[in-house]
């Protein structure tokens, strides 16, 4: 019999020299997962871009471009963006007694050079006739004769002058002569004159709107260079860059405060009522169903009327209130759904089982599990949040002016849309811009977040 | 069906209810007095309005005074015009409202099927890249903004050729709703050819296209017959929703346009706080809305025989 011979070496373990099981990418948590979806989504990304870049132009714009919204330039209303800013320097003004300087040429002409001071007009009399009437017009006057605003009448055809002072801006004028005939009806006598106007600023505004100082050393006929308005001016001359960042504060506070709110609201009934259940389930949602067939917007303006508006006071909060009282349903319903469909899920019925409260079981899985969809609705709840303050704002009815908004000022430039469509262009832009950055950073966390809402694109 | 009808018609009534007590609470909460403000308000005709609506008569009594008149279809008289009952002022305006609704909502129901058709059959190629950015533009653009820009155009147009191609404003012709209306259904066409292309996408390779292709069936007949009538399907329901966001739109398009319709009564109402003609276009708006959704999930159940209605 052969003694077995042990060496202490043969009881030590075996070392593994090759690994089973490897995982070969680090484990993503859903968050993770769903950030490096929305990274492959190009659209997504460029949305996400635009809204960092809004949020950036509404908080550091008016640090960059501090002038004050409010302020009115004067000498620069309605102007264009990259419109000339140059003015020149004259005389106050002084008054014409319908003698002309120039040389006399016949027909409607100009007795001085036209200027934004003003436009001094001489023409030939004609006999018979018992006077004339002086028109102004923008546009061409056309074969429709569209003569535009009526200056004046002289009542008599000795009376062949007349000098415009109303109201005159740099630009593009058309000038008629209307005969009138002793019954004071048209007479054939119609002409009409193309007026350049020149921009000029005298001494004394050049020197009140701090221009110049008192020691410049300037004459008559040099020309200052006005303050720039990189996005032109609206009919007040307030700077539209200033007003618009000033605006996107009304509209994007209004845009992102109200869905938070509404979706926070809808997010607790709706628990509520998907964890009690039963009978308080019902009614709640019954309640709910009512206030989702309130006709939205004609109860947003019945809010408005109720909450009213102070003096002094800009609307926002009012209409933040009636948002969050109308729109809280459809959240709710949503959360709801979810909540019950995960009541079933097998990991709620184990935390019970190991002894966890209702609180806990809300907090820590039902409302996190839920968090997904209730991101969605809220990205896609910005851009609605954001045309329903404009809508409003357009129709007069949302944010008080002379508090800026890009509805409001929708509202102001539509008015003067065939003169200066920039009014209306540049807030009109942003709103759109806005929605549809919006729109697509909601389809791409849609689509990164919830598997089950993958849209088919 | 007869069953199901009778009970969403009972919860109508119940929500009409429930919308013009919300009115009625919200209209009384409003500060102030509406006959205080009214300058040309007499004596006799003061005690007159508060004898009809029994304003000197606590909340409760005036809210059944109120219903009452609202059950017997009577809306008021206007605040703000004489002799005005607010039931004339819906009999006049609201038929041309009603026109341009119905005309927005052909064109936003034929165009979205339409163009959301198209983009599915030619998914991610040129028709549907170009039509599918469009459609973006039409989600993200402001009504009212395309409201101005069309009628810009319309002035350039006019402009261009010298003559009055179409009219810039205003109501009459045909040819005054056609641009309005399109304008109007621009954002609901948007919506619906998203939903329709969608659900096309969907069908096109379901079992029962594919049946239809091996049984030999010519392609235009198996998309009239097959899937564009399974596709549809979605899109009706959203019909209802639609409904209530084209009435609404058309505020601003009544606005924009200057057309007589309710919609700019409704806005001009409550700049001047016509109390009456306030609640009871917002009754009526609301009324007329619960009830469409009611008549277009009946519709649902009639064309879809898979929607069981209890």
């Amino acid at each position: 019999m052969t003694e077995a011979t042990f060496d202490p070496k043969d009881f030590e373990p075996i070392v593994h020299t090759r690994q089973v099981q490897s995982i070969s990418r680090p484990s993503l948590s859903y968050w993770q997962d769903a950030w490096i979806r929305l990274k492959a989504n190009t659209r997504a990304l460029v949305s996400l871009y635009i809204v960092i870049g809004l949020m950036a132009f509404t908080i550091l714009g008016p640090i960059v471009w501090s002038i004050d919204p409010s302020l009115q330039d004067l000498d620069q209303i309605s102007i264009p963006p990259g419109a000339d800013r140059e003015a020149t320097l004259v005389q106050s003004y002084i008054p014409w007694d319908g003698t002309t300087l120039l040389e006399v040429s016949p027909g409607l002409r100009l007795a001085e050079p036209a200027t934004t001071q003003s436009v001094r007009l001489l023409w030939d009399p004609i006999d018979g006739l018992s006077g004339y009437r002086i028109f102004r017009n923008l546009f061409p006057v056309g074969p429709e004769r569209a003569l535009g605003l009526p200056l004046a009448e002289n009542f008599s055809s000795r009376d062949v002058a007349f000098e415009d002072r109303l109201d005159l801006r740099p630009g593009r004028y058309y000038y008629s002569v209307l005969g009138v005939n002793e019954s004071g009806d048209e007479s054939g006598y119609l002409e009409t004159l193309v007026v350049n106007v020149a921009r000029v600023i005298t001494f004394d505004e050049a020197l009140s709107r701090g221009l110049i100082d008192e020691t410049a050393d300037l004459k008559e006929g040099d020309t200052l260079t006005l303050g720039l308005h990189p996005l032109g001016t609206d009919y007040l001359g307030r700077d539209l860059l200033a007003r618009l960042m000033s605006g996107a504060r009304v509209s994007l506070f209004i845009g992102i405060c109200a869905p938070f709110l509404f979706v926070a609201f809808g997010v607790i009934y709706g628990s509520a009522a998907g964890f009690v259940g039963g009978r308080f389930d019902q009614g709640m949602m019954r309640f709910a169903d009512f206030v989702v067939a309130l006709p939205f917007l004609l109860f947003m303006i019945l809010f408005k009327i109720v909450f009213g508006i102070g003096p002094g006071e800009s609307g926002i909060a009012p209409m933040l209130l009636a948002m969050v009282i109308l729109l809280w349903p459809a959240t709710a319903r949503l959360v709801r759904g979810q909540i019950l469909q995960i009541r079933q899920e097998a990991y709620i019925s184990a935390s019970q089982l190991l002894g966890a409260k209702t609180n806990y079981l809300v907090l820590r899985h039902m409302i996190p599990n839920t968090m997904g969809v209730i991101l969605v609705t809220l990205t896609f709840a910005v851009p609605s949040a954001i045309f329903t303050e404009a809508f409003l704002s357009f129709i007069g009815m949302g944010v008080a002016p002379p508090t800026p908004s890009w509805g409001s000022m929708c509202n102001e430039g539509i008015k003067t849309m065939l003169t200066h469509p920039h009014e209306l262009i540049f807030p009109a832009l942003l709103i759109s811009i806005t929605v549809l950055a919006f729109n697509l950073l909601g389809d791409g966390l849609r689509d990164a977040l919830d598997a089950r809402m993958r849209s088919t694109e | 069906m007869l069953r199901y009808s009778l009970k969403r018609l009972v919860q109508g009534v119940i929500t009409v209810w429930f919308i013009a007590t919300a009115t009625f609470i919200a209209m009384h909460s409003v500060p102030g007095n509406p006959l205080a403000n009214e300058k040309a308000v007499t004596a006799e005709i003061r005690a007159n309005l508060e004898a009809k609506y029994g304003l000197d008569k606590p909340p409760f009594e005036q809210y059944l005074i109120y219903m009452g008149n609202l059950a017997r279809g009577d809306f008021g008289i206007s605040f703000t015009q004489q002799n005005r009952e607010v039931n004339d002022i819906i009999r006049e305006h609201f038929p041309v409202s009603a026109t341009l609704g119905i005309l927005a909502i052909v064109f936003a129901g034929l165009g979205g099927v339409l163009w959301g058709a198209l983009t599915a059959l030619y998914r991610n190629r040129l028709p549907d890249i170009v039509i599918m950015f469009l459609v973006i533009l039409g989600i993200s653009v402001p009504s009212f903004v395309v409201a101005a820009i069309s009628q810009l155009s319309i002035v350039n147009l006019n402009a261009l050729f010298d003559m009055s191609l179409l009219p810039v404003a205003g109501w009459g012709t045909i040819w005054h709703m056609l641009v309005p209306s399109l304008v109007l259904g621009l954002g609901t066409m948007a919506y619906l050819t998203r939903l329709m292309r969608s659900s096309m996408l969907e069908i096109v390779n379901a079992d029962f296209v594919r049946t239809a292709k091996s049984k030999g069936l010519p392609a235009t007949r198996i998309f009239t017959n097959h899937q564009l009538r399974n596709a549809i399907l979605p899109v009706i329901t959203v019909l209802g929703p639609s409904i209530a966001a084209i009435t609404t739109g058309g505020f601003v398009v009544e606005f924009v346009f200057a057309i007589p319709g309710l919609g700019r009564y409704f806005v001009q109402a409550v700049q001047q706080l016509d109390y009456t003609v306030i609640m009871g276009t917002t009754v009526f708006y609301g009324a007329f809305l619960v009830f469409m959704v009611i008549v277009v999930d009946l519709l649902y159940g009639l064309v879809d025989p898979r929607v069981r209605l209890e």
